[in-house]
């Protein structure tokens, strides 16, 4: 290893993972316009989770945790399919996919 | 066997009639229990003549196991002894006659009469069950068997609405007495472990200075059971405070009120007396107050039978007061003139009965006496048997009802107490009364100028044989029974008839003594009668004018009794209206808005909240997915802190 390169620990990891999760968080919150931004938020959360497992298996050297990993990118991309279909069939039924707009689902 | 066969016959006829009259049609139905009551009464009249004559002892037919439960084991048994036989022979006989009778009394019927021959015979069966009973709760179950068919022939013409209130009514005050009945049997249960008769008479005398606590007095158990069993018998036998039901069961048919509420079923309160005699001889207090009630309920009804205008009526309260005579006797230690009474007065009553419903028949169902009057020529068979009658009731001698009230007033008079002085004087009085009142109803029915509508006395018509020949019997047994019975219930030979059902204790004496009573006292009934009969005489034949006159003068006193002590109207204000009142609170407050009031508001209070909580969901998916984001935030920080 190269002296003054800089060694990419756990914590390097951890942080990206931070910073996604939070960039997710507020994508969420302060998006008022898409429900696509949503969904991408959404994936933007769970890919900051794959991150933080992967890290931590390749830390502890236990590979369950790029098994679950692995689960956690098939339900990501069911979702992304689902919530993808059921945004084109809203907008086919209403016309836009606004964040406000939606707000048929009440008791 | 002819015994039970005597106690079951009728049960057949009823069962038969019943189920299958529908199909075998109205007359075969009546001949069937009429044979049934015939074979009955001849069985009933066989067993009474083995018995008294045939020399056949006491014993008990046994019909196998009622209740078998621990150590309590109680049989269907019949007892046969002198009193026991001697009420089926009495009962089997005038019921047969009855059902004769009715015959052509409902011959007018539209409706199908079946139900009503089966309801008749089931009386029958009952009452016969209560007589033969060997244990106290077999008794009980004829004791309410009769209440029952009482209830359904009160009640038979379902579609008046005054029938169907006096059969309530007859059902609910017999209840009140019913209760304390059954109070009574629970104590001698708690007391002798038994119930069954020869059990309880032999254990008497262990018993006899036991004691209750109850409101810290300590009666002697016998006085409780004594008081208790006597409470009972003034429902069933129509005593004042539990009378009220008698005068309106005339609302059924006439056959009804002749068989059941003056023949038979309202002496099953004297009989009871006297088949309890071993406890009762030693309830001396308790023996007071039978002959208090018996007393007062004898002098109270004949003052109101005095101005009663329907004729059924009156012999309705004439029965309340000749059942009166039976409790004093009765309460002197007398049973054996109470039985007597009761026998010679199932004779005359029923006839009287059925001659009311002769006299009804003949005026195109006109029960009241004011409409009535001068058709004596008309009916000459009602006529003479009604006369025989009230001859007998009155006390006239050598007619039945001579003997056996003669017998009570010298009974009353010879024990030699003050509550029997006081049997006495009402008993006198009550005698004079009662001939004043059988006067009245003759001269009022059957003499003077008719007042009712030429039509009605155009229809005026002698009743058919099947309903005189009964009439004609039953006269024979008001006039001789008296005359025939006389030695054996109550004279010489009493010990040798009765065989020990009947117990007397050995310092009573009442019927040694009525043979020592001062003359004047014997001439007494007579006398009454003969005046009674005198002042009727002079009031509705020679002066018709002058009861009305005197009914004005003294008209308080006149409606006090015409509305018969007021009693229903103070058993209106004390009782039924209280009823209602708590029943009405109850429903309205206790039902509606409590049991009902809880589960309602409950389920109104979440509906109400859960439109309050669905306001917050506002369907916008940036609330949802906010709150979801917050509600990790706050889960994921609790985590932190809480760990």
């Amino acid at each position: 290893m190269p002296q003054g390169a800089l060694t990419i620990g756990l914590g390097h990891y951890l942080t990206v993972a931070a910073i996604l999760l939070v960039l997710g968080v507020f994508g969420i919150f302060l998006n008022r316009k898409n429900v696509i931004v949503i969904l991408m938020s959404v994936e933007l959360i769970l890919l900051a989770v794959n991150l933080n497992l992967v890290a931590f298996s390749s830390a502890l050297g236990d590979l369950a945790g790029q098994v679950l990993a692995m689960f956690v990118l098939t339900v990501a991309a069911a979702e992304a399919a689902i919530g993808l279909a059921i945004v084109v069939v809203y907008f086919r039924n209403r016309g836009s996919i606004e964040v406000e707009d939606v707000n048929l689902m009440k008791g | 066997m002819i015994y039970a066969t005597a106690v079951f016959a009728p049960l057949l006829g009823s069962l038969v009639c019943g189920f299958t009259g529908r199909f075998l049609g109205d007359r075969t139905a009546q001949l069937i229990t009429i044979a049934c009551m015939l074979l009955a009464a001849a069985c009933g009249i066989a067993s009474w003549y083995q018995h008294i004559f045939g020399g056949v002892p006491n014993g008990v037919v046994g019909m196998g196991t009622w209740i078998a439960a621990g150590d309590f084991n109680l049989a269907w048994a019949l007892r046969y002894d002198s009193l026991s036989v001697t009420m089926v022979a009495m009962v089997t006989t005038v019921a047969t006659l009855i059902h004769i009778y009715s015959v052509g009394y409902m011959a007018h019927e539209h409706a199908t009469t079946t139900r009503f021959f089966a309801y008749l015979s089931l009386f029958t069966f009952a009452m016969l069950m209560l007589v033969t009973a060997d244990n106290l709760l077999q008794l009980f179950f004829g004791w309410e068997g009769v209440g029952l068919a009482s209830y359904l022939l009160i009640g038979y013409w379902y579609d008046r609405p005054a029938a169907c209130s006096a059969a309530i009514k007859a059902m609910i005050v017999n209840r009140v007495g019913d209760l304390s009945f059954a109070l009574g049997i629970a104590l001698v249960f708690a007391k002798f472990g038994a119930v069954d008769f020869p059990t309880i008479f032999a254990a008497v005398p262990q018993h006899l200075s036991d004691t209750y606590l109850i409101f810290g007095l300590e009666p002697r158990a016998y006085e409780v059971m004594g008081v208790l069993l006597f409470i009972g018998a003034m429902g069933k036998s129509a005593q004042i405070f539990l009378h009220t039901w008698l005068p309106d069961a005339m609302e059924g048919p006439t056959p009804v009120s002749a068989l059941i509420h003056a023949a038979t079923m309202v002496t099953a309160g004297v009989f009871l007396m006297s088949r309890m005699s071993p406890i009762m001889e030693f309830a001396p207090h308790a023996l007071m107050f039978v002959t208090f009630i018996g007393a007062t309920t004898c002098l109270f009804a004949a003052t109101i039978g005095c101005v009663q205008n329907d004729i059924k009526r009156v012999i309705a309260y004439s029965t309340c007061s000749q059942l009166g005579y039976m409790f004093i006797a009765a309460g002197v230690g007398a049973y054996q003139a109470s039985m007597f009474h009761l026998i010679t007065h199932a004779f005359f009553k029923a006839l009287l009965f059925l001659c009311a419903g002769s006299v009804i028949h003949a005026m195109s169902d006109e029960q009241d006496m004011r409409k009535m009057g001068g058709i004596w020529r008309k009916i000459p068979i009602t006529y003479a048997t009604m006369w025989i009658g009230s001859l007998a009731l009155a006390g006239i001698p050598f007619f039945a009802g001579y003997y056996s009230k003669d017998a009570i007033l010298e009974a009353s008079f010879a024990a030699g107490t003050p509550i029997g002085l006081y049997g006495f004087v009402c008993g006198t009085l009550a005698a004079l009364l009662t001939a004043f009142y059988s006067g009245r109803l003759l001269f009022m029915t059957f003499h003077g100028a008719p007042r009712a509508d030429a039509h009605t006395m155009a229809h005026v018509h002698e009743s058919p044989p099947t309903m005189w020949v009964p009439l004609v019997l039953l006269s024979l047994g008001a006039i001789f029974a008296g005359f025939l019975l006389h030695a054996a219930f109550i004279g010489d030979h009493n010990a040798a008839y009765w065989q020990g059902a009947i117990f007397t204790a050995d310092t009573n004496h009442v019927l040694e003594q009525i043979e020592r009573t001062p003359l004047l006292i014997g001439l007494l009934p007579t006398a009454t009668g003969v005046l009674g009969f005198a002042i009727a005489y002079l009031f509705y034949i020679v002066k018709p004018a002058f009861p009305v006159r005197l009914a004005a003068q003294f008209g308080p006193i006149y409606r006090f009794l015409l509305n018969k002590w007021y009693f229903d109207e103070l058993y209106d204000i004390i009782f039924v209206r209280t009823a209602n009142f708590l029943a009405r609170e109850f429903w309205k407050v206790g039902d509606q808005e409590i049991i009902d009031g809880v589960p309602n508001g409950l389920a109104s209070l979440a509906e109400g909240g859960a439109g309050q909580v669905v306001r917050i969901q506002t369907g916008s998916i940036a609330v949802y997915a906010f709150t979801m984001l917050i509600g990790l935030v706050v889960m994921v920080s609790l985590f932190l802190f809480i760990r």
